[in-house]
């Protein structure tokens, strides 16, 4: 352990006070160089913490296993021909799920003081969520293929081919995207992870359950279809299926990115508010 | 004066020279209107709920010196500094930083400014190079640059070693020096520390402390908040005690001691029956209260004029009360805050959260 104040370190000394007489001050970054760095912070915590990739590799995993060996034979008679309806569903539901970890990354970042100092610099502030949403849309990405490649080898067989699955994930992640705001937003005002993952849990339960993921909304009261019917989820699902299968419309195209235009305007705004003024 | 000291000094004065060269060709003439003061502060206010966090307080700091907080948990320091950080809007007052208004004008204030936090403000997650490399970046440093003020700023903290090893795994004062190293990236003109040596070790306490006076003797002007008696003793050119959301007292070390009397006498007896004796004796030769301590052998009196003191012993050695100690100096700031809050500093609600 290097000690520069005691005798015979006199170097550390010097270092000291070269490190200060050579500190110049550029120019501010710009806001794609902060972005980009702000990125670069978060695959290197992908590097230094694999274990965070769990939930977008393990999580759909188990989430597809089960729910097609669960169900399978009850709903659809045959789990086969119950992949075909459920894996888009299944693919919009695990991934609306893992946005939440977007709102936690950033509530532990102000618990643990660092977004104190991110607030201090002179930088386009929104980078720092900008940054870290843009890896973020990578894990969904992942979390996407890792589903669909687990669906072919289950017997998934798409009738849209490679062109309906890219757009149905072009689809999931400017979704995903935007849904992330929503937990940007809460993560600012929470107190701790445990109260973000109850709120989280709280609205994505339903929204997620309470949609056409797992079943034709035609088998529910008449009161619950005009819920299904406007949940985003099930918006989102409805398109997936179809640019999968190759019904899609630009109806339902249309009706995701107003959905999605609608939770970032909304969101995003508030999320940097916050960010700003956060106490 | 510690050699520490004067070598700092000395290494430092060189640097100040360097500084103004660069200076001089800046844009900084624009504010000189402003004046001396790197903070000027009038009736700042923040209030969390029912309390008032930060009741009023009025700062002047003059550019390149070091200012001291001192004060208990929750006495609104952490508050204060995080105003003056454009980090938190206060409810009333103002305040101008190198002559920028906090309000408006919070740009221009935070491409002047650096904060450490309570808290190590970094990711632990990343190493310690990567937590520089990145902050280099962030101040505008190009990618090759960002490396380069990063390896040297490790050296200069003494942190080559665990360049490569996550801040998780540092220790107590490595991990406080590589959060003074990521906000000296760009030396900054105002760096805020709160509290910079909370939890250290005493040898890395020192270590933080060489730090600060050297970044002071760039230039740069220290706001730092802290619990610690001797470290406002030792570091700041002045000192507000502040109590409740309110500086209670102001003033260079000297005269915050001076302001509560000449010094406190402490009277050790050999026999614990003399106790009520010697103290009677003491008062009418003090002419002050003497205070009975916990330890039935030590009378204590805040003096008022010390010319009184020798004679007051040679009359306790008159009437054959034997004394095995007995000290006499002037008053530690512990003693200043416990005159001025009527309790030592740290007891109040030891517990309580700094309310941030």
């Amino acid at each position: 352990m290097t000690d520069f104040t005691e005798s015979g370190s006199r170097t550390k000394e010097i270092k000291l006070r070269d490190s200060i007489a050579s500190s110049k001050r550029p120019k501010p970054p710009g806001a794609l160089s902060s972005t980009l760095t702000f990125a670069t912070r978060a695959l290197l915590r992908i590097k230094h913490v694999p274990e965070q990739m769990f939930d977008v590799t393990v999580f759909p995993i188990i989430f597809l296993l089960m729910f097609t060996y669960l169900f399978g034979g009850a709903i659809a008679g045959s789990t086969a021909e119950y992949l075909q309806f459920l894996l888009p569903g299944i693919l919009v539901m695990t991934v609306s799920q893992i946005t939440m970890y977007t709102g936690i990354d950033l509530n532990n970042d102000i618990r643990k003081g660092i977004f104190d100092r991110f607030r201090t610099l002179p930088i386009w502030l929104p980078s720092a969520l900008v940054g870290a949403l843009l890896i973020d849309v990578i894990r969904y990405s992942i979390a996407s293929v890792i589903m669909i490649a687990l669906g072919f080898m289950l017997g998934f067989r798409p009738e849209g081919g490679m062109m309906g699955i890219l757009v149905a994930i072009t689809l999931i992640l400017v979704f995903s995207f935007s849904f992330s705001w929503i937990w940007t937003a809460v993560g600012l005002v929470v107190r701790s992870e445990k109260s973000l993952m109850m709120i989280s849990f709280m609205v994505l339960f339903p929204l997620t359950f309470v949609s056409n993921v797992f079943v034709d909304p035609k088998t529910l009261p008449s009161w619950l279809q005009s819920f299904v019917e406007v949940n985003p989820v099930s918006v989102l699902a409805t398109a997936v299926r179809g640019a999968m299968h190759g019904s899609l419309t630009a109806g339902q195209v249309m009706w995701v990115l107003l959905a999605s235009v609608a939770m970032t305007a909304i969101f995003a705004p508030v999320t940097i508010y916050l960010y700003r003024n956060k106490k | 004066m510690s050699d520490r000291y004067d070598l700092g000094y000395r290494l430092l004065r060189r640097l100040v020279i360097r500084k103004e060269r660069v200076k001089g060709m800046g844009k900084e003439g624009q504010f000189l209107g402003t004046g001396d003061l790197a903070i000027e502060a009038k009736g700042l206010v923040k209030i969390f709920g029912k309390q008032r966090a930060v009741d009023g307080v009025d700062l002047a700091i003059r550019k390149g010196t070091v200012y001291g907080f001192l004060g208990p948990n929750g006495a609104g320091k952490t508050t204060t500094i995080r105003m003056l950080a454009t980090l938190t809007k206060p409810d009333a007052g103002n305040a101008r930083i190198f002559g920028h208004d906090l309000i408006d004008e919070g740009d221009a204030i935070r491409s002047r400014i650096s904060m450490t936090g309570q808290y190590a403000s970094i990711d632990e997650d990343l190493t310690g190079m990567e937590n520089l490399v990145m902050m280099a970046r962030l101040m505008g440093y190009g990618r090759k640059d960002a490396k380069v003020r990063a390896k040297e700023l490790l050296g200069a903290f003494g942190l080559e070693e665990a360049a490569k090893r996550q801040v998780k795994n540092y220790s107590g004062g490595m991990r406080r020096r590589i959060d003074i190293a990521a906000s000296i990236v760009v030396i900054p003109d105002l760096l805020f520390l709160d509290e910079p040596t909370t939890g250290l070790d005493p040898r890395s306490r020192n270590q933080v402390w060489a730090i600060i006076r050297a970044l002071v003797g760039s230039g740069t002007t220290v706001l730092l908040t802290t619990q610690y008696l001797d470290e406002a003793d030792q570091l700041a050119d002045r000192i507000a005690v502040i109590n409740h959301g309110k500086i209670i007292a102001e003033g260079t070390s000297g005269e915050l001691k001076a302001s509560v009397g000449s010094g406190t006498l402490n009277v050790q007896l050999i026999d614990a029956a003399d106790q009520v004796p010697a103290a009677e004796i003491l008062e009418q030769q003090l002419s002050v209260p003497v205070h009975y301590t916990r330890d039935s052998t030590l009378l204590s009196a805040q003096i008022n004029d010390p010319g009184l003191v020798a004679g007051a012993l040679g009359v306790l050695a008159k009437e054959g009360i034997a004394i095995s100690d007995f000290s006499f100096g002037r008053p530690s700031l512990d003693e200043v805050f416990l005159t001025l809050t009527g309790h030592a500093a740290g007891e109040e609600a030891k517990r309580e959260e700094e309310i941030s």
